[in-house]
């Protein structure tokens, strides 16, 4: 039954995709039809989860025999693995994929061809279920290339814009890297273990030598970070916002960047065996985490600060997952609240660049309240949650995760720190230049509030990114949730959790309020005298300079020189061979004069020279 | 018997005949040179016969004639197609078969 999760959306974009333009008038329909089904068959399950004891909650459902070889002992089912961990993740990606199929309608209803749009949404959502469905790693990573596919698709939805089609390209070449990192890890587990499925692994990683679970570890670390956009494979991410708006608020924001957590969660055996590698991850959590921050807090273009908040907020999310079993939970939990408030911004911010002639640069909003009531409203809310002011959805799940790298180590905790009034100071600055200012629009601009159907999801959304927070957290009910399947240890941070609370309070506090004072007055045009780190962060702190010098220019530089080897050795060789065959051959044919007596004198002298070689053989 | 002055006798002819071949440009003359050469070969068969007292270099001696005088036809005819066509038998000026 849990397979028609997956086969709903799957079947809908096969039909939409196969039978093309005659679908184009129910096409969307279908799509949210599809994506809605998928959601209550969701709910039912997980309704019927709940009133299961604990313990009697993961159910296994195999589907069929997938791969087999009998005499390796080779086998994998394509099996369904439904626990606590799946279900939490099923019911994040349909309820917002269906929000973000209703908002679609609305956003792309001006676009030339929404079916095609509407059916790679419906092929993300299979292929996200798959991933998080999946009982086994290669299954996992099957859908994990098909949210990879998705993305690719998406971003360049718009292929007849070069910058599109580039961020596309770039977006799957630098999630190629992850997933190399992957399908090393696959293959890995196979020798070691001699099986991929999770439950093998588990009890397996136990009795393995370290090495194994360090290099498992930190090849998953890897895949997390091309998939996650953490560093050093942060940099497609910022390009991705290329998509359409609804693409980046459910592939890069709520859902498919953050499987690269669900990955590092989901293979916590491996990471728990290794202390190395969680490390790594913690490290890679704080630099990402730090980077997008401070990316966030310099970009103008909305949809890119949005990204650069993404990547910050994923790094929050690794680094918790980083942290062992005080942190799984609190990373699961970040991610469902930022499923809720990061997707209400990203369709915020869709609205307004839809009341605004597709404009993207902040430093043309303002003075938006007036004429977009509720659009402010939710992206306020949503600024409220990500900021984590209590007793909104961010406070909740960011504190937890402040308290977890407390107990860990110093560093940690500061870099969380740090990062949460960061966080307070791009997010406040965003909601000056967009929303607070006054207007700076251009001439031919004029605002409206965007169709129902936008504003309906944004509502809903709003409304969980508002209370999720206390509903997930309120007794425990979250950790114990969860506690069967990542495990859960109360974090036993260094200092009383008030005083924790309250510092963090304070630096949420400072970031705002430098946020409001630098943002009083904003220029149009941004200012060209910056400091260095301001001009760092425009330029995604060289990112991208850094993968054009490291990989870029080599491999170029390869590329020409085997190109000069094949034309002078390769191809000097095989010309030169056939130049001088052709020069001996024109030298050869002059001896064929067409005189019949010097053909005769040849013949002559042939035979004589036989009858003295023959005479000589003899002597 | 002593087969040395025939054979003596056959490689004098022999070397006439090719000297002629390779000399002369008249095709017709070329041609009764190539027949010098044939004969200078029965001549040579024929002593062989005489000295071993078998048949076969008689037998041999009957082909070559045989193949001479087929040989003298097409040859002939040859010769007369190209005098026909260049006025002259010259086996030099018929040299078009070339690089």
């Amino acid at each position: 039954m849990i397979a028609a999760v997956i086969a709903l959306p799957a079947l809908s974009a096969a039909v939409l995709l196969s039978f093309g333009n005659r679908t184009n008038k129910f096409g969307p329909w279908l799509a949210i039809f599809a994506s809605t089904g998928s959601f209550l068959i969701g709910l039912w399950h997980f309704l019927q989860m709940v009133a299961r004891p604990a313990e009697e909650r993961p159910a296994l459902t195999t589907v069929y025999e997938w791969l087999s070889v009998p005499a390796a002992g080779f086998k994998i089912n394509f099996a369904l693995q439904l626990d606590q961990l799946s279900i939490s993740f099923v019911l994040l990606i349909t309820f917002v994929g269906t929000l973000i199929h209703i908002y679609s309608l609305g956003y792309m209803s001006h676009d030339e061809n929404p079916r095609r749009f509407f059916a790679y949404l419906n092929l993300f959502v299979a292929a996200m279920l798959l991933l998080v469905l999946a009982d086994n790693y290669l299954l996992l990573y099957v859908g994990w290339e098909g949210v990879g596919l998705a993305s690719y698709l998406l971003i360049g939805f718009w292929q007849h814009k070069p910058t599109a089609a580039v961020a596309a390209k770039k977006a799957f070449v630098a999630n190629r890297v992850g997933d190399f990192g992957l399908s090393l890890a696959i293959m890995t587990m196979f020798i070691v273990f001699g099986s991929v499925s999770f439950s093998d692994v588990n009890s397996g990683i136990v009795d393995a030598p370290a090495w194994v679970s360090l290099t498992l570890g930190l090849l998953l670390l890897l895949a997390a970070c091309g998939k996650s956009a953490q560093f050093p494979l942060q940099s497609w991410l910022l390009d991705a916002m290329e998509g359409p708006t609804p693409v980046s608020a459910l592939i890069h924001a709520a859902t498919m960047v953050t499987a690269g957590v669900y990955l590092i969660v989901r293979s916590a055996s491996i990471f728990n065996a290794s202390e190395i590698a969680q490390t790594a991850v913690v490290i890679t959590g704080a630099i990402s985490l730090l980077m997008g921050a401070i990316i966030g807090a310099a970009k103008d273009d909305i949809k890119k600060s949005l990204a650069g908040s993404t990547m910050s907020q994923i790094g929050y999310m690794v680094l918790a997952a980083g942290l062992g079993p005080i942190g799984y939970v609190f990373a699961i939990l970040h991610l469902i609240t930022h499923g809720f408030f990061k997707a209400v911004m990203f369709l915020g911010a869709g609205s307004v660049m839809h009341a605004t002639n597709d404009n993207v640069d902040m430093r043309r909003y303002g003075g938006l309240p007036k004429v977009m009531f509720f659009t402010t409203i939710t992206f306020f809310i949503g600024y409220l949650a990500i900021i984590g002011v209590p007793p909104f959805a961010g406070f909740y799940s960011k504190d937890h995760i402040i308290e977890a790298a407390l107990s860990h180590s110093w560093w940690a905790g500061a870099a969380v720190l740090f990062g949460a009034g960061l966080t307070a100071f791009y997010m406040t600055r965003m909601m000056m230049m967009t929303f607070v200012s006054k207007s700076r629009w251009h001439e031919d601009v004029h605002p409206h509030e965007s169709p129902l159907s936008m504003i309906l999801p944004m509502i809903v959304l709003s409304v969980g990114a508002a209370t999720m927070g206390i509903l997930l957290t309120r007794n425990h009910v979250f950790e114990h949730w969860l506690e069967p399947i990542t495990g859960f240890v109360e974090p036993e941070p260094p200092l009383p959790i008030q005083t924790i609370t309250t510092i963090t309070l304070s630096v949420v506090a400072i970031g705002v309020l430098i946020g409001i004072w630098q943002n009083i007055k904003i220029a149009k045009v941004a200012p060209v005298k910056v400091s260095f780190v301001v001009k760092a962060a425009r330029k995604d702190l060289y990112g991208d300079v850094l993968n054009e010098t490291l990989l870029m220019r080599p491999g170029q530089g390869l590329t020409k020189s085997l190109n000069i080897f094949d034309n002078a050795v390769v191809d000097g060789f095989v010309n030169g061979l056939g130049l001088f065959v052709s020069g001996i051959s024109a030298r050869l044919r002059r001896s064929e004069t067409g005189y019949v007596r010097s053909y005769a004198m040849s013949i002559v002298l042939g035979t004589a020279l036989l009858v003295i070689a023959l005479l000589m053989v003899r002597i | 018997m002593n087969p040395n002055a025939y054979l003596v006798l056959s490689g004098i002819i022999f070397s006439i005949g090719a000297i002629g071949v390779l000399l002369r440009r008249n095709a017709i003359v070329a041609f009764m040179s190539v027949e010098l050469m044939l004969n200078a070969a029965n001549l040579a068969f024929v002593t062989g016969s005489r000295v071993w007292g078998t048949l076969d270099g008689q037998t041999a001696a009957f082909f070559v004639m045989v193949v001479a005088a087929a040989e003298v036809v097409v040859g002939l005819a040859i010769i007369i197609t190209i005098f026909r066509t260049r006025n002259s038998a010259s086996v030099d000026e018929a040299s078009l078969l070339r690089w």
